[in-house]
């Protein structure tokens, strides 16, 4: 009878460390570890002592100091007497609003420029190519300093609008100003406003979050930190109920013509759906547009949307609109060609094989870089300060830093603001394109 | 080329040719550029007939038959199929269209629709039909190229004969009249040709008019009731199938078929 | 079976080639094709042609129309007596600040020389059938090229390169009696302590026993596209073996390695570089020890070596996911280790691939190279403020810019269309 003896248990030997792939790859962590540990700590004590001795302790108070800085361009109220906070948030908002705008009309210059790019015609489709060229092989910082200077100097002033024989004249009605100074537009205006209401009331002494009940030079003692508007939020409200009942009638279109092979028209019915409640909820808060009326030297009323903000504006989408139309055309011309010809060998016209063949397949391959473009242009959005528009690094990083002295904070803010927009676009991205992949075996 | 030995037993009892014309082709040339690439094609199809085409490569058999339902041009000569001639005119493409249905040899599926999606895409978007009716259309034509069970799975979860079969009920799908097959089963491995070359056979055997580029020789030898060669962009000889086979006529056929058989 | 006779045929001579008929060919056949294939295509093509002939009809005259020799912008207008045209003379003038900035021009000669030297160092990376013995000046130029540029006496790059010399010898005499891992960790900790400690004092006892120097320049002098060659150049350079490990770690299976590099690579990629650039202007002082100075271009050259790195992972990255995984089995098979198989099978193969995307990176470089006029350093952009605030020059506007665009645009663009003449290229030797 044999009997099983046990292997014999191997004695640990320090060379295996890190010759046995068990340990190897442990011993090779903890080595880059240790390393990065002490490099980044060399680091930060150099910093906490070389900060100590410019007596620029590491520390965020200043954001509760007063600014003492205007900004022109900004979506909320502020004053030189709000929070070095309030103007980073300010900034912040600047940013994505130029970014939003950007992208938008980025987008609808992208796609048109990439289809025509595909155009049969060969004068029409140099010239695109000769656009997306143009565009892409300039730096943006240029084109934006460019379209500042092409904006301040050929645009007409303010003054030429007045006269009997003006030089200039406004347009849709005499609403809208084309200035060298920026665009005017007609404000919305509400007669019989539901208001605003102040949230976290009581939560800071900020006067600008305080102006409702300014009342009387006094500053009341409850002012929130910042304001809802009732109009804007019943009517954002209400666009999403239509939206909402549309897509219901689109769905009902569906299983009709599911049953009969018949679709019904949708588009009337939808529009009418969307558009009717909404102007009829304008009408009852008693809507009116405040016109830019000139008086003087410049114009007053309405909203006036400055040209350092139009002249970013303009040049982000053309540059970034040259990248997305290659993106566009890549993404057209990755469908292979048997794609169309089966859909045309079936039957279907160019439209029908457009939308129901190349599209949704084109959407695939175009998603993810036309997603990196609109970072891209987000991060671009940053050379604001070249024009003097006030987007976050002109006021955190620009201002605010220049102020109060804390390059480390301001400049670590500035990046985590950015950071924060990147990683939570492409945390979405990535999870959209999961969910959308073609299956596969 | 591959011989693919069938054990099914072809009935050519029912495959009856009629006298109706269901393409006609009259001095038909075409230019790729200055490439002459088709060159004075006269062939008349009738209803009923299976004929393959076949060839060198550069021969010009694929683009015949593209040229028959206008996914090429031609720029001399005269297309009529089922009565309509084929000129620039959409809706006379339109109406060709409807009634000749294509199989490629890449397959072709739409990869971001389901099989079921695929078949029922042009029935319902080209001829109005009901969803529900397209449906019941597009599982009873899975049926029969026996894939029923695949119908709510996507062209990339499926084999490559799974997917040209596919590709034939979608083109049934549309009730064509003439079916045009490619070199349909070029891009198939060894093992999963002999499953289509079954669905073109049952196809023949109802009736169907078939024009079919291929190189599999057996499938002619059993079905076909007419064998074209085609070189240079012309047609050299074309006959029934044994004639073809044993007695080819033209120096071109007999060194084409003694390189492929 | 019943069927009607199948016609049989054979024919007996082939057809002979025709020419296509006429509508169909030479310029009408063209036209037709190219300019009028269908309605829409048509009215889009005359849209276009208008669209051209007005914006040449005001920009040629302009431009062919303009002044070359004035010595300001009121000299100009007065030339031009009321036309609108281009006052070329600004270029004429400021020319050479606007290609080499305050650099002494008596010194030209250097930063020539240090350009054709890179050209000459890139021949035996990008064409095969450079003779090899070239590779020695690709090794020089690195040593070579700054000591041109900023001067100095020649034993600077002497103990730099030395430094290299002393890592690969203490990497192969410890690999060869301990072990190839402490020898990978031994040698660039050579290299390194001798750049800390050894390299100053050596190259400076050195020269004051033996010169051998060329003037200095410092770098505040550096301008124009000169400053914005040298960064891009520079950038690319040092990025190239940093972004090559943060590829390497971004694929290893190491989590600690995986994890650091990815950090890095996101946290680069998420910022815009006019960030780091501040970080460079302001904040990069305070993480070195009391008493390190700086040069500005020098941060700035680190920050953009840095930003520069992360995009050049993500290009290595993508080539290294383009090379079948073959490769690496082979590899493994044929017993090398993973750093054997990284420098003699996977790299050279991978780079090859991505040799477009690292021309594209390096095209997107240059460009960014203009942000530096944003923290006040003399790239072309910063030059073109500069001029303008001369009283001769205050006002002038079209032609600054549109011949500082042109140039970006002939650079950037040459560099376009030799990158896809690379890709088709390689495509078809890949395959």
């Amino acid at each position: 009878m044999t009997t099983l003896t046990d292997p014999p248990k191997e004695s640990f030997r320090l060379s295996m460390l890190l010759y046995d792939s068990r340990y190897r790859s442990i011993t090779i962590q903890i080595i880059v570890l240790i390393a990065f540990v002490v490099g980044a700590g060399w680091l930060i004590r150099n910093a906490a002592v070389n900060l100590a001795e410019a007596g620029k302790p590491f520390t965020f108070k200043f954001l509760g100091e007063a600014s003492g800085y205007d900004i022109n361009q900004r979506l909320i109220d502020y004053s030189s007497q709000s929070t070095h906070a309030r103007a980073a948030i300010v900034g912040i908002m600047n940013t994505l609003l130029v970014a939003v705008l950007g992208c938008v009309t980025a987008t609808i210059i992208g796609v048109l420029v990439g289809v025509l790019r595909l155009s049969k015609s060969w004068m029409v489709s140099r010239l695109a190519g000769a656009y997306v060229e143009a565009l892409r092989n300039v730096p943006v910082l240029l084109w934006i300093v460019l379209t500042m200077a092409i904006v301040a100097e050929f645009l007409p002033q303010p003054k030429d609008f007045r006269g009997e024989n003006p030089a200039a004249s406004m347009l849709l009605f005499d609403s809208v100003a084309i200035t060298n100074r920026g665009i005017y537009i007609p404000e919305p205006q509400f007669s019989r406003a539901l208001g605003d209401i102040p949230v976290l009331v009581g939560s800071s002494r900020d006067p600008s979050a305080c102006q409702s009940y300014y009342e009387g030079g006094e500053l009341a003692d409850a002012c929130g930190l910042f304001q809802i508007s009732l109009d804007l939020w019943a009517i954002i409200a209400l666009l999403v109920a239509s939206i909402m009942v549309a897509r219901l009638n689109t769905m009902r279109a569906n299983r009709i013509q599911a049953a009969t092979g018949d679709r019904p028209n949708t588009l009337w019915a939808n529009l009418a759906i969307i558009v009717l409640p909404t102007v009829a909820l304008l009408w009852y808060l008693g809507f009116y547009l405040d016109y830019p009326i000139l008086k003087g030297f410049n114009f007053r009323g309405g909203i006036h949307l400055r040209n350092s903000l139009i002249a970013l504006w303009l040049a982000l989408s053309l540059y970034t609109g040259a990248f997305i139309a290659e993106v566009v055309r890549s993404g057209i011309m990755a469908i292979p060609k048997g794609q169309s010809e089966a859909a045309a060998a079936l039957g279907l016209r160019q439209g029908k094989i457009m939308r129901l063949v190349i599209l949704p397949q084109a959407w695939r391959v175009i998603f993810p870089p036309l997603i990196s473009q609109y970072l891209n242009l987000t991060k671009n959005s940053s050379l604001a300060i070249a024009v003097g528009y006030m987007d976050v690094t002109g006021t955190l990083g620009g201002i605010t830093l220049n102020q109060t002295g804390r390059e480390m904070e301001t400049v670590l803010l500035l990046m985590l603001v950015y950071l924060v927009i990147s990683l939570t676009v492409s945390t979405a991205m990535n999870a959209y394109n999961k969910r959308n992949a073609l299956k596969e075996r | 080329m591959s011989e693919v030995a069938f054990d099914k037993h072809v009935d050519r009892s029912r495959m009856q040719v009629s006298d109706e014309v269901a393409i006609d082709v009259i001095n038909m040339n075409k230019w790729y550029g200055s490439f002459h690439v088709l060159r004075d094609i006269n062939l008349t199809v009738n209803r009923g007939e299976r004929i393959v085409i076949c060839g060198p490569s550069g021969s010009g058999k694929s683009t015949l038959i593209r040229c028959m339902n206008r996914l090429e041009e031609h720029q001399e000569g005269q297309i009529i199929v089922d009565g309509i001639e084929l000129t620039s005119d959409l809706k006379n493409i339109d109406k060709v269209r409807r009634e000749v249905g294509m199989v490629f040899q890449h397959f072709n599926l739409f990869p971001h629709l389901t099989i079921l999606e695929n078949c029922t895409l042009a029935p319902i978007w080209v001829r109005k039909i009901p969803r529900r009716e397209a449906e019941e259309t597009a599982m009873h034509y899975l049926e029969k190229v026996k894939i029923p069970e695949q119908a709510n799975k996507y062209p990339g979860q499926l084999s490559g004969g799974q997917q040209q079969r596919v590709a034939i009920a979608r083109s049934l799908c549309m009730k064509p009249r003439i079916m045009l097959f490619d070199e349909p089963t070029s891009a198939l491995d060894p093992e999963m040709i002999k499953e289509v070359l079954d669905t073109m056979i049952e196809l023949a055997e109802e009736g169907m008019t078939m024009l079919v580029v291929t190189h599999e020789m057996g499938f002619a030898k059993e079905v076909a009731n007419r064998v074209i060669f085609m070189d240079a962009g012309q047609i050299v000889e074309q006959n029934e199938p044994e004639e073809f086979f044993s007695n080819p006529k033209s120096e071109r056929t007999k060194l084409f078929l003694s390189q492929i058989l | 079976m019943s069927s009607n006779d199948t016609p049989s045929f054979v024919r007996t001579e082939m057809l002979a080639e025709r020419a296509p008929p006429a509508l169909n060919t030479g310029a009408v056949g063209w036209i037709k094709t190219n300019l009028f294939p269908n309605p829409l295509s048509s009215v889009l093509t005359v849209v276009s042609l208008i669209l051209v002939f007005l914006l040449l009809r005001s920009f040629i005259p302009w431009a062919f129309g303009g002044v070359w020799n004035a010595e300001s912008l009121k000299e100009c207008r007065e030339i031009l007596q009321g036309t609108e045209a281009a006052c070329w003379a600004v270029i004429h003038e400021r020319f050479w600040q606007l290609m080499y900035g305050f650099y002494p021009d008596n010194l030209y000669w250097r930063p020539n020389l240090a350009f054709v030297m890179l050209i000459v160092a890139l021949a035996p990376v990008l064409f095969e059938k450079a003779p090899r013995w070239l590779l020695v000046v690709t090794v020089a130029t690195p040593f070579l090229g700054p000591w041109l540029l900023w001067g100095g006496t020649i034993w600077t790059p002497i103990a730099a390169a030395l430094g290299f010399v002393v890592g690969y010898l203490v990497y192969k005499a410890v690999a060869n009696s301990l072990s190839e891992l402490a020898g990978m960790v031994l040698g660039p900790l050579a290299a390194i302590l001798w750049w800390i400690f050894v390299a100053g004092r050596l190259s400076d006892t050195l020269a004051s026993v033996m010169p051998l120097a060329i003037e200095s320049v410092p770098s505040r002098q550096f301008g124009g596209f000169m400053l914005s060659i040298t960064l891009g150049i520079t950038g690319i350079a040092a990025s190239f073996p940093l972004g090559i490990v943060l590829a390497l770690g971004r694929q290893s299976d190491l989590v600690i390695v995986k994890s650091l590099s990815v950090g890095f690579i996101e946290f680069i990629r998420g910022v815009p570089l006019i960030t780091l650039l501040f970080v460079a202007q302001v904040m990069l002082a305070y993480f070195l020890p009391r008493g390190v100075e700086f040069d500005i271009i020098l941060r700035v050259m680190i920050m953009i070596t840095l930003f520069s790195a992360a995009y050049m992972a993500e290009v290595i990255r993508g080539g290294l996911a383009a090379l079948p995984k073959g490769q690496y089995e082979a590899a493994d098979a044929l017993g090398l280790t993973y750093w054997q198989a990284q420098r003699l099978i996977i790299m050279p193969q991978a780079l090859k691939i991505a040799i477009p995307g690292i021309v594209s990176t390096f095209i997107g470089l240059f460009k960014d190279t203009t942000l530096v006029s944003i923290i006040g350093l003399a790239d072309p952009i910063g030059w073109v403020k500069f001029i303008q605030a001369d009283a001769n020059w205050n006002g002038i506007v079209w032609e600054l810019y549109g011949f500082v665009a042109f140039v970006f645009f002939l650079f950037c663009f040459s560099m376009g269309r030799y990158s896809m003449y690379l890709e088709r290229k390689l495509q078809t030797g890949h395959k």
